[in-house]
């Protein structure tokens, strides 16, 4: 399968960066000593029990298929999860309201009614997913400070190389919280 | 009986991890007046030079308030604000 292929130089990058003790800089010059070494240590253990996310390959599949199928406008979408879970479970496909090739937003009454649906069934977003279709797989300066789902899985697949046909694309994970992205493995499970 | 305000998963750490909210108004404005006094911090996310935020959206009894009047949309007790950042990315 061609994702999983693409997906073995970002694993290893991902592994690297998960070496170093994350987010120990969060403690404040009052807490050093203890209190330091234990932030950061419960920010370790928290890091390396969230850095990954658990997707079913038919759903890399259909965001891929979605992203060729909008090339050369971003597509975008989400997969929900029972709240709390971090599993993703209900693909949805999402209209790019502003049907472009740098910009994307959900369709605010399309949202609206995902919330509401949601919101009947005690899900949430697990994923939220969009194209870049003439950059890469990283999430832009917008992306970032627009992100605003901080239980989501931000995934983002780039059709830069491939455009609408069949060929390499990148499908990249990460977590975008408080101004900052921290890209995360992918554990495809059946 | 008041108006209920549903708060999105980002904006929790203003009220205390609390999902929903109650004000009194008969506004939007004055219904996010009210609940500020009791969740600082809460309303400067939603509103931007006494406008709505241009990445947030917020109905009132599901309709979206950018067509029925914004910040000066009318509530009533009962009510149901949902306040939903968009979701948007370059």
């Amino acid at each position: 399968m061609t994702c999983l292929q693409l997906q073995k130089p970002t694993l290893v990058g991902n592994l690297r960066r998960r070496r170093g003790i994350p987010e120990i800089e969060r403690c404040s010059d009052d807490e050093r000593g203890l209190k330091v070494r234990m932030c950061g240590l419960t920010a370790a253990i928290a890091h390396s029990l969230t850095a990954v996310l658990k997707i079913a390959g038919e759903h890399i599949e259909a965001m891929i298929a979605h992203a060729r199928e909008d090339h050369p406008d971003e597509a975008c979408g989400v997969i929900v999860g029972p709240e709390g879970s971090d599993v993703p479970t209900r693909f949805v496909r999402m209209i790019n309201a502003d049907r472009s090739p740098t910009f994307c937003r959900f369709d605010p009454e399309e949202q609206f009614e995902l919330y509401n649906a949601m919101s009947a069934a005690g899900e949430e977003i697990v994923v939220v997913y969009h194209s870049h279709t003439s950059t890469e797989a990283y999430p832009s300066r917008t992306d970032i400070a627009l992100a605003s789902e901080p239980q989501a899985h931000y995934v983002l697949v780039s059709t830069a190389v491939s455009g609408a046909s069949d060929g390499p694309v990148s499908v990249r994970s990460y977590r975008i919280v408080d101004g900052g992205a921290t890209e995360e493995e992918i554990d495809v499970t059946e | 009986m008041s108006v209920e305000v549903r708060i999105p998963t980002i904006l929790r750490t203003f009220t205390g991890g609390a999902k929903a909210v109650h004000g009194n108004g008969a506004t939007l404005q004055q219904v996010l007046d009210d609940i500020e006094a009791r969740n600082p911090g809460l309303k400067d996310r939603i509103v931007e030079s006494e406008t709505l935020r241009r990445f947030v959206n917020v109905y009132v009894n599901d309709e979206d308030v950018r067509f029925s009047g914004g910040l000066d949309a009318p509530t009533a007790d009962g009510d149901v604000v949902v306040v939903l950042p968009a979701v948007a990315g370059g």
